[in-house]
């Protein structure tokens, strides 16, 4: 029993940052019906100005964070500025090519930036090394801080869509860009801003992250997890994502343990196909049938 | 000083003349109407008028301001609010959320005061609901007040397209062909709404219309296009009576 509740904790704690990285891409898509392949990499990014500033200039772990996101948010934004709105409006692939373009780049220059480079690097938490006992189990206190900060996140960021006036305008431009416009919602700038929330939500993600994988310039490859928790959640849902990270997360933890070794790797996307099979739109995707 | 003014305007895609120097004058509290036959480029006037695109020439001002230019986003703060041949409205929202919608422009709150849902904020909130079932009560939406936009039938969303236009508070109301779609009984009923409009909310409307016993009815002038240029200004009769207007519709008489 202990067990299981270890590992049951550990695939939630992981499946928070997957979670974290698919509201990403959720937010993007659901405004400019665009997914970001570099997801993963701005996550990257943010896991490494964390590291900047906690460990090179020696700020405390929550000032890091507020570092970290702050300069991501504004990073969002300028991408979203400078690379996706000249590309606004052409094909799809168009953008999606962009987008892991964009990605690439993050990577070679994260590896050439002085100070970061290729080497593993590690983000000191308040919350090291502590153990804390649930039900017999021993949990690392850092675990259980992925999944409590994540719950945290998800509680500001449906407070914010739900009841703020802004929030609501993006909810609005997502459902309908052209109605948005003539309710007064400035939809250019709404998309913009959108980018700096996801930015800021996957940065989020690289700072729980880190303490478990480290911090380097190939951590972004989570992404490649985090896209079949948004497709299992279905695309464009952003309860959507939370749960299929959380799906993801645990069938990986519990067939790493009870099934042979490699069924790890593949147990996410084997849950893409079941859930592709079943319910194609996704666990919570929206029916989208256009009426005539 | 008129209430709004299109000045020469002019516009081509690529080497198509869509419109050709269109002017004209709506004055305050009037119906006026643009008709013209397929491909007049009536669709096209109200797109320049609502910013979608800007005009290759010529001038739009709005209550002596010149709007030529400004951003889309920009019309509902003016006071002009639009509803569309297709309807857009946010599918999967209800009829009351679309209409709050509306008031996104009269919100002034701050985000933090928002998320703390603070007395001012409990106050506006209940204002401008006040302000959407005031709306729903003059287009008799209350049956609809809470289903999802998507699972209702055209004739009522097209009235709940125009309740939501209505819900941000415009001096002005472009209607993109309000009566297509819509059968002669809702037809009629639009009509009724419309000529509210005018009386009662006291609002200016400038419509583009196929449906010529809708025009006749409810327009106070009324400008025929053909082929992006000015055919004829006038009183739904004059116009109707006009023999280039008869030409452009059934061709020329042998």
């Amino acid at each position: 029993m202990a067990q299981f509740l270890q590992l049951a904790l550990s695939g939630i704690a992981i499946g928070c940052v997957y979670a974290l990285v698919a509201l990403g891409f959720v937010l993007i898509y659901k405004a400019t019906e665009t997914v970001n392949f570099a997801q993963g990499d701005v996550m990257m990014l943010g896991g490494f100005f964390a590291y900047t500033a906690t460990a090179l200039m020696g700020w405390p772990y929550w000032a890091g964070i507020v570092f970290a996101l702050a300069v991501m948010a504004i990073f969002g934004m300028a991408a979203e500025r400078i690379v996706l709105r000249p590309v606004l409006g052409q094909a799809q692939f168009t953008v999606v090519m962009v987008t892991i373009g964009v990605g690439y780049v993050m990577r070679g220059v994260v590896t050439m930036t002085p100070g970061w480079g290729t080497d593993t690097y590690k983000i000191a938490t308040p919350f090291a090394e502590k153990v804390v006992n649930i039900g017999g189990a021993a949990i690392s206190l850092e675990q259980l801080m992925i999944i409590v900060m994540t719950a945290a996140l998800c509680a500001v960021l449906f407070a914010f869509f739900r009841f703020t006036r802004i929030g609501i305008a993006m909810q609005a431009t997502s459902q309908n860009q052209l109605a948005a416009y003539y309710m007064g919602i400035p939809v250019a700038r709404v998309n913009t801003l959108i980018w700096g929330i996801s930015a800021a939500v996957a940065t989020f993600a690289g700072i729980l992250l880190a303490p478990i994988t480290f911090v380097h310039a190939n951590m972004g490859f989570i992404g490649l997890k985090a896209f079949p928790a948004a497709v299992v959640g279905g695309f464009g849902s952003i309860p959507g994502a939370i749960v299929g990270g959380l799906i993801i997360g645990l069938v990986e933890s519990f067939s790493g343990f009870y099934l042979p070794e490699g069924f790890k790797d593949i147990a996410a996307y084997i849950v893409v196909l079941l859930v592709l099979m079943f319910k194609p739109s996704g666990l919570f995707g929206e029916k989208l049938r256009k009426k005539v | 000083m008129s209430f709004f003014t299109a000045e020469n305007l002019s516009i081509q895609f690529g080497g198509v003349k869509a419109v050709t120097n269109v002017s004209f004058e709506v004055e305050r509290g009037e119906v006026f109407t643009i008709i013209g036959p397929n491909g007049a480029g009536k669709t096209t006037i109200f797109n320049l008028i609502s910013l979608i695109y800007p005009p290759t020439s010529g001038r739009i001002l709005f209550e002596g301001q010149e709007i030529t230019g400004l951003a889309p986003h920009r019309v509902a703060n003016l006071g002009i609010a639009r509803t569309f041949q297709n309807i857009e409205l946010f599918e999967h929202a209800t009829v009351l959320q679309n209409l709050l919608i509306g008031r996104h422009t009269h919100r002034t709150t701050a985000l933090w005061q928002e998320l703390l849902f603070l007395p001012p904020v409990r106050r506006a909130e209940i204002a401008h609901r006040e302000a959407a079932e005031k709306v729903i009560d003059f287009l008799d939406l209350q049956h609809y007040r809470d289903s999802f936009v998507a699972g209702l039938p055209y004739g009522v969303r097209k009235v709940v397209e125009l309740a939501r236009a209505l819900t941000t508070g415009p001096k002005l109301q472009l209607l993109d062909e309000p009566s297509s779609g819509l059968n002669p009984e809702e037809s009629d009923d639009m009509a009724f709404w419309i000529e509210d409009l005018k009386k009662d909310l006291g609002i200016t409307v400038l419509m583009v219309e196929h449906d010529m016993s809708l025009v006749s009815r409810v327009s106070d002038r009324v400008l025929a296009l053909n082929q992006g240029e000015m055919l004829a200004l006038g009183t739904s009769r004059e116009v109707q009576s006009d023999p280039r207007v008869i030409e452009a519709y059934l061709g020329k008489q042998e």
